[in-house]
């Protein structure tokens, strides 16, 4: 009957939550009221998200079969780029 | 010294020293956490309330014999059944609503001021209870702790503050144990609670 609900809290407004934690709960009135003692009580939240771990899609497997590194931006600079592409424009409106 | 406002920081010593008493071996360790929790926030009030009445809050709740405590009999009670530690938790918070209700109206701004303080951090207290209590009310075990404990409840309470309670919680008001006499429970609390302050040095600073 207990279920596991995974907490997620947001610090300030506007922030995106992080996950904090969680707790062990039968239902949602305990979730939350356990949840408000653990991470809310002493103003680290301004909110909660309380998602019960069974309805967390969990995606985790990674098939690289045919090696598509190439697919990948890492090592890809950037910076260059957008310098030369800054100038041509700056350029063009100078 | 106001009576009325010595026994509710007695209430909240006594009973934040019981409630503490299940930190570490509460049922659940997410409520081990919340009720240790409310322990702590219950004595928090009996300072801020001593301090109303005295310059020195640790002396007043302290430094008294056994036989000059105001609390009442049902936050003396050693508990050591969890049905009714969390019995006498509702009980008490339905009852301490109604006397908060009331001082929130007192004359004196300061009393006032501290009850309105007092009901905001307790609104967390009741929802804790409350939820305890939808969830225990039909176990024949929780009704029987309730049964046993409802005649204490009802002695937290001065006589025309009663009638409300009985109704709150829908139960036949009976003969109350009220304040005046204390269980043979206190005086074991009583010793430990006071036993650092009475074993230290005359003169000593905290």
């Amino acid at each position: 009957m207990n279920e596991i609900w995974e907490v997620f809290r947001q610090e300030r407004r506007g922030q995106p939550f992080e996950h904090a934690g969680s707790v062990v709960a039968p239902d949602a009135g305990f979730a939350e009221t356990w949840a408000r003692e653990q991470y809310g009580r002493r103003g680290e939240s301004v909110a909660l998200w309380l998602v019960p771990r069974d309805a967390i899609h969990v995606v985790e497997q990674w098939a690289d079969e045919f090696d598509l590194k190439y697919r990948r931006v890492d090592g890809y600079s950037i910076k260059v780029r957008l310098k030369e592409a800054r100038e041509r424009a700056s350029a063009r409106s100078g | 010294m106001n009576e009325l406002l010595l026994g509710l920081a007695d209430d909240e010593l006594v009973i934040g020293w019981r409630d503490s008493e299940w930190t570490g071996i509460a049922p659940m360790l997410e409520e081990d956490v919340a009720f240790s929790s409310i322990a702590q926030n219950e004595i928090g009030h009996a300072r801020a309330v001593y301090e109303l009445l005295t310059d020195d809050a640790d002396a007043l709740a302290f430094d008294r014999p056994l036989g000059e405590y105001r609390c009442a009999p049902l936050v003396e009670l050693r508990l050591l059944d969890w049905a009714h530690t969390i019995a006498r938790r509702w009980l008490y918070e339905e009852a301490d609503r109604i006397r908060i209700a009331a001082l929130m109206d007192d004359a004196d701004p300061a009393v006032a001021g501290l009850a309105a303080k007092i009901d905001r951090e307790e609104v967390y207290h009741r929802m804790h209870a409350d939820m305890w209590h939808e969830r225990l009310r039909g176990e024949p075990r929780f009704r029987d702790a309730v049964a046993d404990l409802w005649p204490y409840a009802l002695g937290v309470l001065p006589p025309e503050q009663r009638a409300e309670l009985a109704a709150r919680v829908r139960l036949e008001e009976v003969e109350a144990i009220g304040r005046g006499t204390h269980t043979p429970e206190l005086a074991e609390l009583w010793d430990e609670m006071t036993s650092v302050r009475r074993s230290a040095p005359a003169g000593a600073q905290w």
